[in-house]
């Protein structure tokens, strides 16, 4: 799988989103989280092959998550559905 | 190849039409028009820049830009869940333009999903490909469709379901019906 990672100085949760390449709410969260300098990775999953996309997928609906871009998975435990301003802030206390 | 300007084009002239407007900030427009140009290069359709589509056409279908969800969306919403397509009150910064819940219904979700998966999963490097190839396979996916009508205006569709909004006369979907066609075959007697 590519993950992408961005570096930042806010290192203090681990920040992963799946997000599609062709998506401006995507881009846009990514763009937020660089403003904030945090540091993150992500996954472009409409540019993952078929067995990449399901497991991404599995993940997200284990989590208890709807099957919508971008999610945001924090500390392996908090999960974001849409480009949530006060929901990120608030996770990644920003 | 289609250009970017034409993509810009048919979405004003569909704003335009239905009364709506284009998302204001041109940075997120141009990202949303490259995304469909993009999808519409991948797939063959300008299929929605935010949502996964599957390749098989019958199947991604409803989320063909403008989606069948973009109507009931900015009549709730103000805005499609692109967000492409905005309201007058979200385009004059009166009211802001939020993220929306998926209103696609999840079976649909599932349906293209599955195709997806059906072959087996090929290398990062073929995936282009195979997409195509299961496009092209596709076409004859079995969607069963049937035709509606109507109830306020008379407009007859022939799709698997009925349009949310009637786009003849902006009824709403529960005013649609689905013509039942019986024929009868009279044998001759002698």
């Amino acid at each position: 799988m590519d993950i992408v990672k961005v570096e930042g100085k806010r290192k203090n949760h681990r920040v992963l989103m799946y997000a599609l390449s062709t998506c401006a709410w995507c881009k846009m969260t990514k763009q937020f989280l660089k403003d904030n300098n945090v540091e993150f990775e992500y996954v472009d999953v409409d540019l993952c092959s078929r067995e990449d996309h399901e497991k991404i997928r599995k993940d997200i609906t284990k989590r208890g998550g709807d099957i919508n871009y971008p999610t945001i998975v924090v500390d392996d435990k908090i999960l974001i559905t849409g480009f949530r301003k006060d929901k990120i802030t608030e996770a990644l206390q920003l | 190849m289609i250009s970017i300007e034409k993509v810009r084009q048919r979405a004003e002239a569909d704003a335009g039409t239905y009364g709506y407007f284009l998302h204001p900030d041109p940075k997120f427009l141009q990202d949303l028009l490259e995304g469909l140009k993009l999808n519409e290069e991948r797939y063959g359709y300008p299929s929605c820049p935010c949502r996964t589509a599957s390749g098989v056409f019958e199947y991604d279908r409803d989320i063909f830009c403008p989606c069948d969800y973009r109507d009931p969306d900015v009549a709730e919403f103000g805005c499609c869940y692109c967000a492409l397509y905005v309201r007058k009150d979200l385009y004059e910064g009166k009211t802001p333009i939020l993220p929306i819940p998926e209103r696609r219904p999840k079976w649909k979700q599932e349906r293209a999903y599955s195709a997806m998966y059906a072959p087996p999963a090929p290398s990062p490097a073929e995936v282009s490909v195979s997409r195509e190839v299961t496009s092209q396979a596709a076409k004859e996916a079995p969607v069963s469709k049937k035709l509606w009508y109507c109830g306020q205006c008379g407009y007859v569709v022939f799709r698997e379901d009925p349009p949310y909004v009637c786009p003849i006369c902006k009824a709403k979907r529960e005013m649609f019906k689905e013509i039942d066609i019986r024929i009868y075959v009279r044998n001759k007697e002698n």
